[in-house]
């Protein structure tokens, strides 16, 4: 079977700035696996990319096996703001992004509402995004990116934006919501704590321009919970990684 | 309901305060009503049974020609911002005469529409949504175009084309700027259509004031100038209140302070 994705060798420079200077990673089916790497290393250019919304000037994309470069709709995606239309409600907005992804309107009606009451926010599914806390809003975005059909998701830094104890309960829902619901997922973040407790691998990117500096399987099994972080293993790994991230380890900025 | 009458006295006072001021010293100094009627002269005049039918009947000359041009003017402004914002580059092609089209002044264009078009409503039709339509395109054009940037990049990563930006996010975005457009239009219709009516016609507060004004009926004067004031305040309070029934999706802080004019 083909994995979900397949990035090879991909280039990008804007202008002769390179910002990804030859990126290669897999995410298999029912894999979860993380990007990091230092902030302005190009995690986000490399998920454009991936998005068919950023050509590359080298390399090739293959999502599901078949070639993906600059075609778009072809993964499901949640954002580091939830993006949420304040003009919708929040059912309305799971329906539009089904919508747009292919689901018919009926199915996706049903879809909506039976999530939302599943993950709590069955109260919410007739009310106006602002009116929830950015901490539903988030889960309202995951579970959009969760019920699209394509088979892989890919999450970017999706809870950077949200405080420090939000967003640590953010990760164990969201820990809990992936093990029952195993999909491909590839996610971009700055937290090494995050990575750890979610993944199944982690690809560590260099300072720009961008290329791996390591792939690292975590070991641990599943389910996991949160007391992962007591364990000398995860204080070890996430020490390791660290290293890598030094600015001295990682080189200059600039420069090709 | 009780809040409403709390924040809406004040004005109401002030207003009696100044109409009060006017009656005392029209009688205090005794000035001539031909110069200056006190306002419970004007009310008797407009009572008068060979006055209120002629100004019911102008008046409602003057809404239905307001309205009517209103209403063409926001749809073509409205149409006018669509067509700009989705043909590539016509926004810069646009720009300068748009706000050419707005510095010719609209008394020049008077005497040329009745020209063209004849003695009847169609050129004080025509007026009203020149007139109308600017604010209206303005305003849609900015909101059409300043989306959140999450969002636009959010619809673009999921896949949605280009039309589907425009009718789930730029659209609706639009929304509340198309309003504080409408509610400037809408002021500036009542005295375009006065205006109008003032240059050309036999019907209309406008026709009527200039026809007061040239036999010295001062009182009449008055009389259709309140009429016009209230007129244009209620077309005010209509936008407003369209937008608060449409636009519901707003946080209630946002909404008070809402874009551009508010009242």
């Amino acid at each position: 079977m083909a994995p979900a994705l397949e990035v090879r060798d991909v280039v990008k420079r804007y202008g002769d700035k390179e910002v990804l200077a030859g990126v290669s990673l897999t995410v298999e089916d029912g894999e979860f696996v993380s990007l990091i790497g230092p902030s302005g290393s190009g995690k986000s250019t490399l998920l454009k990319v991936i998005g068919g919304l950023e050509p590359a000037e080298q390399g090739e994309i293959r999502i599901d096996g078949r070639r993906a470069e600059g075609r778009r709709g072809l993964i499901a995606y949640m954002p580091q703001q939830a993006s949420l239309l304040p003009w919708r409600t929040v059912a309305g907005n799971i329906e539009l992004a089904l919508g747009i992804a292919g689901v018919p309107r009926g199915e996706a009606k049903r879809l909506a509402r039976e999530w939302l009451g599943r993950v709590g926010l069955a109260d919410y599914a007739d009310a106006w995004p602002h009116t929830l806390s950015g901490g539903m809003q988030q889960r309202v975005s995951f579970i959009r990116a969760l019920l699209s059909p394509q088979k892989l998701m890919c999450l970017d830094e999706p809870f950077g934006a949200l405080d420090a104890l939000t967003r640590q309960h953010m990760q164990e829902w969201l820990l809990s919501m992936w093990e029952a619901n195993r999909r491909a997922v590839l996610l971009v973040t700055h937290s090494i704590e995050e990575a750890l407790l979610l993944s199944d691998r982690i690809v560590v990117l260099s300072a720009r321009p961008a290329s791996v500096l390591r792939e690292l399987a975590v070991p641990f099994g599943r389910p996991r919970s949160a007391k992962l972080w007591k364990t000398p293993e995860f204080a070890e790994l996430r020490d390791a990684i660290y290293d890598l991230l030094k600015p001295a380890a990682a080189g200059g900025s600039d420069g090709a | 309901m009780g809040n409403k009458w709390m924040r809406g006295w004040p004005p109401l006072a002030v207003i009696a305060l100044c109409a009060a001021a006017w009656e005392a010293a029209v009688r205090l100094f005794a000035i001539e009503p031909y110069i200056l009627p006190s306002p419970s002269a004007i009310v008797r005049e407009a009572m008068q049974p060979n006055v209120w039918p002629r100004l019911e009947m102008h008046t409602l000359a003057t809404v239905w020609r307001t309205l009517t041009g209103l209403a063409l003017g926001v749809l073509a402004g409205t149409l006018l911002a669509a067509v700009i914002h989705l043909v590539p580059g016509a926004r810069r092609a646009a720009a300068p005469l748009l706000v050419l089209s707005q510095t010719v002044p609209y008394i020049v264009l008077v005497p040329l529409l009745l020209i063209w078009l004849g003695f009847g409503d169609e050129p004080k039709i025509v007026l009203i949504m020149l007139v109308c339509f600017f604010p209206v395109t303005v305003a849609m054009l900015t909101g059409l175009r300043e989306c959140d940037p999450a969002l636009r990049g959010y619809l673009a990563m999921i896949g949605a084309d280009r039309w589907t930006i425009f009718a789930k996010l730029e659209l609706p975005n639009a929304v509340p700027y198309l309003f504080s457009g409408f509610r400037i239009a809408a002021a500036y219709s009542v005295t375009t259509t006065v205006a109008a009516e003032w240059f050309g016609g036999g019907s209309g507060l406008g026709y009527y004031i200039k026809l007061s004004y040239s036999g010295f009926q001062t009182g009449r004067v008055f009389a259709g100038t309140i009429i016009i004031i209230a007129f244009s305040m209620l077309m005010f309070g209509l936008a407003a209140l369209i937008e608060r029934l449409v636009v519901r999706w707003k946080p209630e802080a946002e909404r008070r302070g809402g874009h551009g004019a508010g009242a």
